[in-house]
This record gives C-alpha cells, sequence and structure tokens, in this order.
C-alpha cells in the first residue's frame, strides 16, 4: 500500500479510528510522519494521541499538498493569542479559549472526527454558565407546556406558562 | 524538600482500602480538565501568567469546604528532585507531561492521596480523584463537587456550544476522562482479549497500558477509560464505562471459573511456579516482575495461594517501577544492578 501523504514510499503506518461506527483508516510511510513531528510507535514517547489529531486535522484528501490550502491555514489566526490555524493543526493544540472562537468554522468537522459530536450537552458551571443554565430550564419547561396543552391538561400547562414568564424576566437582553 | 512523604511510600493510604470487585478492577481515577478565562492556555503562557494562574488557584485552597477531603499540600515541581517526580509519576499523582514538561507547574495532593489536583499542566487545572476497586460513580460525584467548589472562585473558560475549552480537542465539552485499571489475565490466556478490547474501541471507549498513552499493557492490565468527552453528558459517560466495565468483569469471572475448571492442573502449575520463581529467582526484569507478579495476583484472586495479601502485590506494582527501585537503592544502578535489586525486594516481600 502507497503513502497518503506523498504518494511514492510504501505506507508502514496505519491507524483505524472509529468513532460512532464511522470508520477512518490511515496510512502513511515514516519519512512522512517523522516529518510531521510524529513519533513512530515503538521509540520513546510512543505514538501520541496529538500525532493522531494533527494527522486528523490536516488530512484533506484530494487536497494534499495544495499550496492554497496550505495557504489559507496560514491566514486563519486567532487575534487573542495569535496561534495560526497551521501551526495549531500542527501540535493538535489550541493556545487559548478565544482560539475556539477563530478557527470556529473549521471545527465542527474536526470534533465530529474526534468525538462524532459537535455540541456539548453536559454539566453547565453555575457562575459562567448562568444564562445556558435558564436556557436550558425554560427549554425543558416549554416542551413540557406542549405536551401538557397536546394532553389537554391546562391547569399544569397555566402553571408552566407562568413559570417560563418568570424566568424570561431573568434573561438579560443580549 | 517539602512534602517528601508523597515519595517515600509506595502505596498510597486509598489504595490500601480495597473496594469493589478488587480481584479484577485494581483501581478507578476520573479526572477533569479545566482553564481559566482570561488566561492563555499553558503551553502559550508567560512564565508570568502560568505564576498568577498557580496564584489564583492556590488561593482556592483556602476554602473551607476543601477540608474534608483532608489537608491538601501544594508541591511545586520545580522543588523536587527528578527522581520524586519520577516516583509521583509511578503513583499516577502526577502525569508524565506535569513531571516533563510543565512549566511553573504544581500540584495539590491530598493527605490519603485520593485527590491530586494538577496546575499548568496541559490545561490549567486538572482534578483527579482516586478510588481503589470499581468506584466510577464516587469518583465523579467527588472531582464534580470539587470542581463546584473551584468554579466559585475562579472564572472558566466555559462556551454553551463546545462546553468546558480545554488545550487539546480530545478533551473539550466535559473535560472528563474517566478510566479504570483492570487485572484481566484469564481473557489473556484464552486469548479473547483482542476481541474484547476492540469491541470496547467501538462504543467509543479506548484501553491503554498502565501509564497512559503509548504505554504498553505490562503484567495483565489494561486501563479503560471514555474517549469521547463532547456531546455526551457527564451521567452518560460515568454509566456507559460503568457499564462496559461490568460486563467485562463478567468475561473475565467466566474466562477464571472455566480455566479453573477445564485445565485445573495447568492452572496451579502456572501460578505456583510463578509464586516459586517471585519467591527465589536472584535477578529479574521489570517485564517478567509484572507477569510473575500478575499470575500470583490471579493464584490469589481464585484462592490458590492464600499466604500473599493483595496489599502487598499493589505495592509491589510501584516498588518495581524503576524510580522507586532507584530511590530504595540508590540513584544510579545499572540496568543489570536494578533486575538484582528487584528480585530481592520481591523476594522479601513475597517469599517466606
Amino acid at each position: 500500500m502507497q503513502c497518503q501523504e506523498c504518494g511514492k514510499r510504501p505506507a508502514t503506518l496505519h491507524f483505524t479510528k472509529i468513532v460512532n461506527g464511522e470508520k477512518t483508516e490511515f496510512h502513511i510511510c515514516e519519512a512522512c510522519a517523522r516529518e510531521k513531528g510524529e513519533m513512530i510507535p515503538g521509540t520513546t514517547g510512543g505514538f501520541s494521541i496529538h500525532n493522531l489529531l494533527s494527522g486528523l486535522m490536516d488530512f484533506h484528501p484530494g487536497i494534499q499538498g495544495h499550496p492554497s490550502a496550505a495557504k489559507q491555514n496560514e491566514n486563519i489566526r486567532c487575534e487573542e493569542c495569535g496561534l495560526t490555524y497551521s501551526q495549531f493543526s500542527k501540535i493538535g493544540r489550541f493556545g487559548c479559549s478565544s482560539c475556539y472562537k477563530y478557527f470556529n468554522d473549521r471545527l465542527d468537522p474536526l470534533f465530529k472526527r474526534v468525538h462524532g459530536n459537535t455540541v456539548h450537552v453536559g454539566k453547565v458551571p453555575k457562575r459562567a454558565g448562568s444564562h445556558i443554565q435558564v436556557q436550558r430550564k425554560l427549554d425543558d419547561l416549554r416542551r413540557e407546556l406542549q405536551y401538557r396543552i397536546v394532553q389537554e391538561e391546562f391547569e399544569e400547562a397555566a402553571a408552566l406558562r407562568d413559570q417560563i414568564r418568570e424566568l424570561e424576566k431573568n434573561i438579560p437582553a443580549e | 524538600m517539602p512534602n517528601l512523604r508523597f515519595t517515600e511510600q509506595p502505596l498510597s493510604e486509598w489504595m490500601s482500602q480495597g473496594g469493589k470487585e478488587s480481584d479484577i478492577v485494581i483501581s478507578t481515577r476520573v479526572r477533569i480538565a479545566r482553564n481559566l478565562i482570561h488566561h492563555p492556555f499553558p503551553m502559550l503562557a508567560t512564565n508570568q501568567q502560568s505564576e498568577e494562574v498557580l496564584g489564583l488557584l492556590r488561593e482556592v485552597l483556602t476554602d473551607e469546604r476543601l477540608q474534608q477531603y483532608g489537608m491538601l499540600h501544594p508541591v511545586l515541581l520545580a522543588d523536587l528532585e527528578e527522581l520524586d517526580k519520577k516516583i509521583l509519576v509511578e503513583k499516577h499523582l502526577i502525569s508524565p507531561n506535569l513531571a516533563g514538561e510543565s512549566r511553573k507547574g504544581a500540584v495539590f495532593i491530598s493527605e490519603d492521596e485520593s485527590l491530586s489536583i494538577m496546575v499548568n499542566e496541559e490545561d490549567h487545572l486538572r482534578i483527579q480523584c482516586l478510588y481503589p476497586g470499581f468506584q466510577v460513580q464516587e469518583a465523579w460525584d467527588k472531582a464534580t463537587e470539587i470542581d463546584d467548589i473551584f468554579e466559585d472562585h475562579v472564572d472558566y473558560a466555559f462556551d454553551g456550544n463546545r462546553g468546558f475549552l480545554t488545550s487539546c480537542p480530545t478533551n473539550v465539552g466535559t473535560g472528563l476522562r474517566a478510566s479504570v485499571m483492570m487485572h484481566l489475565p484469564a481473557l489473556v490466556l484464552t486469548q479473547q482479549i483482542n476481541r474484547i478490547l476492540s469491541a470496547v474501541s467501538q462504543v467509543g471507549l479506548t484501553v491503554r497500558g498502565i501509564y497512559g498513552e503509548g504505554s504498553e499493557a505490562m503484567g495483565n492490565l489494561f486501563q479503560i477509560s471514555n474517549q469521547i468527552t463532547l456531546g455526551q453528558s457527564e451521567t452518560e459517560i460515568i454509566e456507559n464505562l460503568y457499564g462496559v466495565v461490568l460486563q467485562i468483569i463478567e468475561h473475565e469471572k467466566n474466562a477464571r471459573e472455566r480455566l479453573l475448571s477445564e485445565s485445573r492442573l495447568r492452572m496451579i502449575d502456572r501460578v505456583m511456579r510463578s509464586y516459586g520463581i517471585l519467591s527465589h529467582a536472584a535477578i529479574m526484569d521489570s517485564k517478567e516482575a509484572a507477569q510473575r507478579l500478575s499470575d500470583v495476583r490471579l493464584g490469589v484472586d481464585i484462592g490458590l495461594i492464600d499466604d500473599v495479601p493483595a496489599g502487598v502485590l499493589n505495592e509491589l506494582n510501584v516498588m518495581t517501577q524503576p524510580g522507586f527501585l532507584q530511590k530504595l537503592f540508590g540513584e544510579n544502578l545499572s540496568p543489570g544492578e536494578r533486575d538484582m535489586y528487584r528480585a530481592k525486594l520481591i523476594r522479601e516481600k513475597v517469599g517466606k
């Protein structure tokens, strides 16, 4: 099998990622792996997750080595810490919390591949996320309100409506 | 030198208690990654910024709600000898990354070592809770309580869509990594392990050696943890891991029973042979030690050996690591000397 990166040497490094049953396979040669700053399995340190990741970020089959794609990555930059997208894809780490904002357009495919998902549904911090908590609570209440109306349980529905109005007062106008 | 006690005892106090399913699950670990919103992540932070982060997080230690977890000792990595760092890694109290690469890195360790809070690792804050046996829910409950206390004092980097923002994209969302260290000798012996491990990777979990990424599975010890941190709630992650581990425990138990009923004599021979070698050998490399200790542990768990306490085996797992051997017998051991001292140590602990 040929290396996906250079297309010349035989691929000796193979990795498979399965997220939600979706399988992605990569095959590259040692030289390309080393060039990309990746460690070879079996040597000290091993093949770390960051190396795998930068693989995921850089591999766009078809446009590899395409100069305009590389150039584009140079131009996307986090205004807060200065990290460019191309640096990010090489290191596999964000520089600061604002990187998420500046690289946002490119993150969905990456998160999709790594996690199979793009949106957080877990814990919301009390202070930093207070309005998000209210929002989630509102969504829940509205859903329940719909349900009660369909069930023709109007007394419960009225109580829910009042609760929703009360909560809506607390949302700061954006 | 501050708080050297953490590097003197091989076995953390929390490990001496035993826990649920402890014949198969050695320990449970939950860690959550958090960052402060106004500082760049440690990788890009200046020394001054890292110092500030450390200062802010260290102040949280004065919150009296933290006292229920036992006194937390702040340890600066810069104050430690290389050997002590190595030992903290071998005891899982810090990550290899904090030991090797961090600037202004620190760790707050609780009295019984069941709680370790790393500062300026890959993320500003990593809260890690360790439990003996199979206690994923318990470990998560404690970690999230401690997380809440920190959040009262510092501003976390959080986004409504992406969740908790972390340096590495593999941690974003919940920032939660829950892992369970399992001893699976019967599944290895009956050659079912690969089938099971590949099934595990299909449900969003991952398997590693005991010292994290890239480390080899030695002594039939496997670390199973969640891979996905975004798009699943903490409860889902914990329940998913719990359910899968429960099934693996079941498989391992069945395999052990089958081995005992179908090849009893060969099992006795294998276990007792290793027991004999550990009790008498004069040279022991780390790989053989791990394998023989695994055999003896299996022997203890299935009732073939009754005079080696499980605690001794847990202790030896740490003590036979290179860092700890150096601590006990001197820093400049050649590999040959190391193997000799390792054998001596094991003989004294296991043999009569």
